[in-house]
């Protein structure tokens, strides 16, 4: 399970630097995503994988040796939520560069060419 | 939106949510529930009934706008660990005074600053999502 | 102690939170100002409290040391607490008459506080998953304060940034993936406890190597430091200014902390690294000022070039080059910030901050000549002021351990620096205004009073700008006239850092 588990993570990872590397923001902005639940999937691959087994105490209070580890769980709720909402706050930035500039290549957007307040953009 | 059953369904429906959050936020520190999933479920039902009525008449159904109970959230976080240094302890520490209420729905109320700290992300999670909504339909109407 | 470590980031917590709900922008000022005098008194509490008691830490929740959150404060970042709250009073007064209305409306304010928050809580905490969290917490409110305004070359710089951010934030969480697996702890004090017997394995050198690469792009170190050119001169000054003094210097705190806790055992590899990275890092930085024309880009590829000099201390990794490099952040981030906020009282006498299109500003503001010189000089290094200090104790270290590649290139990119000094110097304030010469016909010049640079009747500075300024020059010239406690304080600091045992002490086995 660890081993297909792993690949997939390889292949996530693989997946996500190639759109990183592409000129539209777009798809840079969806290997972001995409290398997020990378991240995600590696931290509860790297914990080890307990299968069947939840993380919760019995009913007594007691615990039984073969339980799952919950702080893995944990962390990838908050990386999950932080993702959420940085992701959230880069849509809605590119929504607004898309309205503002008109394009989504990365190579147009320098942002030297407007800094001189006078010059029309391109 | 102008849909005659969603409106009748809204104005049931909506209340109880709000109920059920926070019938969610007093059980939730030792059983599945809490302070987020609370402020979730009352924020969807405001956006229930947002869908029925219009956005614009669902947020003035609120006491405050959003932003101001994100404030209010983060304030009851935050001081919700003072009594602890108070006390000599790490701020934070989670005290319990010697108190039960009955509440009828979620048993009896034991509370502690812990419930203030959930209180608080209730109100953020609230505030928040609420927030989002405004946002956005004011971008709708105005583009 | 528990109330001191929590109180930097108490304050700006509650202050964000009352900024919010205050409608008044009068008030707002006046509550803006305050909790950020209020935070500079709690880190100075704080480092007081340091220097008398040692190293001190509070489990958060009282859940004890390994499972729970712990904050903890050593000497180096109690000072760099201090420093940040300083920088972030002294720049909060600067911004009153900086920042527009409408950046107000829009919460600048409360952001302002939550960065404030974020930074404080990077440098206090001692738990490798919640340094994630403030770091994200610092780079959402960065993040939106960068974008405030959206003209358009704002959210193009913004988007770099936030993407290069958002990836070494996510090669930070591999990382954290990869040490929790290995050693079942994200506690730094325990990580570093059972990392310490045995060479490092394949996981665990991957994590260090990650971990180089994700605090690396948040320092602004070689191959990865696009974001922060293309980005610090968009933002109104003040913003610009924090950002200067702030950001990469967490992520270079992040660097000496894991590379001086963590990963100490294969030195001569993982610190080689980092030696080569500096030394490439000062070059490429300075070379790149060498070819910008406006002021705020050029001290921002300054900012890339001085944060070499301070991972080449952290890369030496003996006592002394560390103390050399906690002297060289505090004096770097009082002279840089100085630096970002002349820029702007430049652009706000001139109308732009082109040099090509500025000058003769020594004549009508002798004054800010004579301000921009002391922490221009003292970032090239000119004896008597702070600068020739660190890097004199650095260079030192550097001929002490005969690394002479490094020492040359720190040498020469000291004079690189001055050179761009001297550029910024002659052609802003020395030579004659362009319109004189005739070079820029009037309507080139945004200026909105086009006969001002003919006529001195100049739009003059807010007593805010100068109140700012001052502060930072008086600030600069007493660390030149008195090094030596700083001095002494740096090497307290380099001496926690170099015997690690005594922070893992403090944390594993403090009694609350």
């Amino acid at each position: 399970m660890e081993n297909l588990l792993a690949i997939t993570i390889g292949a996530i990872y693989a997946f996500s630097f190639y759109l990183l590397l592409r000129r539209s923001l777009v798809k840079v902005i969806l290997g972001v995503l995409l290398f997020g639940q990378g991240v995600n999937l590696l931290i509860f691959t790297a914990a080890g994988l307990t299968p069947d087994r939840g993380a919760f105490l019995k009913e007594d209070g007691s615990l039984q040796p073969p339980y799952a580890d919950p702080l893995p769980q944990a962390l990838i709720l908050t990386a999950i939520v932080i993702g959420f909402g940085v992701l959230a706050f880069t849509l809605a930035m590119m929504h607004r560069l898309h309205r503002e500039t008109g394009t989504d290549d990365l190579d147009e957007l320098r942002s030297d060419e407007f800094d001189d307040p006078d010059k029309p953009a391109p | 939106m102008n849909s005659l059953l969603l409106q009748v369904c809204a104005r049931i429906t909506s209340p109880l949510q709000i109920i059920l959050s926070l019938i969610l936020l007093l059980r939730g520190h030792n059983e599945p529930g809490g302070g987020f999933i609370g402020g979730l479920v009352a924020a969807a039902g405001i956006i229930l009934y947002g869908f029925a009525f219009g956005f614009h008449r669902a947020l003035c159904l609120l006491p405050l706008p959003p932003i101001s109970f994100i404030a209010i959230g983060l304030l009851l976080a935050a001081f919700s660990g003072i009594p602890a240094l108070l006390a000599g302890q790490p701020y934070l520490t989670g005290l319990w005074p010697n108190l039960s209420i009955p509440t009828f729905l979620a048993g009896n109320l034991k509370p502690g600053t812990p419930l203030f700290f959930d209180l608080g992300v209730y109100f953020s999670v609230f505030g928040t999502v609420l927030l989002m909504l405004e946002t956005s339909t004011k971008n709708e109407n105005s583009p | 102690m528990n109330l001191l470590l929590v109180l930097p980031i108490f304050l700006p917590l509650v202050s964000a939170a009352i900024l919010l709900l205050i409608p008044s922008a009068k008030l707002q000022r006046w509550i803006h100002i305050a909790a950020c005098l209020a935070h500079f008194a709690a880190s100075a509490l704080l480092l007081c409290e340091v220097l008398r008691k040692g190293i001190t830490a509070s489990q958060l929740g009282n859940w004890p040391a390994p499972f729970g959150i712990t904050f903890v404060a050593d000497t180096f970042s109690a000072m760099m607490v201090l420093i940040t709250g300083l920088m972030g009073f002294l720049v909060a007064i600067y911004s009153l008459d900086d920042v527009s209305s409408e950046h107000q409306k829009r919460g600048f304010y409360s952001l302002y506080q939550v960065l404030l928050m974020g930074v404080s809580g990077a440098f206090l905490t001692g738990d490798l998953f919640n340094l994630f969290v403030w770091f994200e917490v610092m780079l959402m409110s960065s993040f939106v304060l960068l974008a405030l305004g959206c003209s358009r070359h704002q959210l193009s710089g913004g988007v770099k940034y936030l993407v290069l951010n958002f990836l070494s934030s996510s090669l930070f969480l591999t990382a954290l993936g990869l040490i929790y697996s290995v050693t079942g702890t994200l506690n730094m004090a325990d990580a570093a406890n059972i990392l310490k017997s045995s060479p490092l394995g394949i996981s665990s050198m991957s994590a260090a190597m990650l971990l180089m690469v994700s605090f690396g792009i948040k320092a602004g170190l070689f191959p990865l430091f696009a974001w922060l050119p293309a980005s610090y001169h968009t933002p109104p000054v003040s913003v610009s200014a924090i950002f200067a003094a702030l950001l990469t210097k967490v992520g270079v705190y992040a660097l000496v902390r894991v590379f001086t806790l963590i990963f100490t055992i294969q030195v001569d590899f993982t610190h080689d690294i980092l030696i080569g990275i500096s030394l490439i890092t000062m070059l490429t930085g300075v070379l790149g000022a060498a070819a910008q024309y406006e002021t705020r880009k050029i001290l921002s590829f300054h900012i890339i070039s001085q944060i070499g000099y301070m991972t080449l201390g952290l890369g030496f990794f003996t006592e002394a080059a560390l103390a050399a490099t906690v002297f060289y952040i505090i004096h770097h981030i009082v002279v840089k910030t100085n630096l970002f906020l002349i820029a702007g009282a430049i652009s706000k006498l001139k109308g732009t901050a082109e040099l090509k299109k500025i000058g003769g500003l020594y004549a009508e503001s002798p004054w800010l000549a004579l301000l921009f010189l002391i922490p221009a000089m003292s970032l090239g290094g000119i004896p008597p002021l702070s600068g020739f200090f660190a890097k004199f104790a650095l260079v030192k270290e550097g001929v002490s351990l005969h690394a002479w590649l490094s020492v040359f290139v720190a040498l020469a990119v000291g004079i690189l620096t001055l050179y761009s000094m001297t550029k910024i110097w002659a052609e802003a304030f020395w030579k004659a205004s362009p319109n004189e010469n005739g070079d820029f016909g009037l309507g080139d010049a945004p200026d909105p009073t086009p006969t001002s640079s003919t006529t001195p009747s100049l739009p003059s500075l807010p007593a805010s700008f100068w109140a700012a300024i001052t502060a930072m020059a008086a600030v600069t010239l007493a660390i030149s006239s008195w090094p030596q406690w700083l001095f002494d304080l740096s090497e307290r600091a380099a001496a926690e850092l170099s015997t690690p045992s005594h922070y893992i002490q403090a944390v594993l086995h403090s009694k609350q």
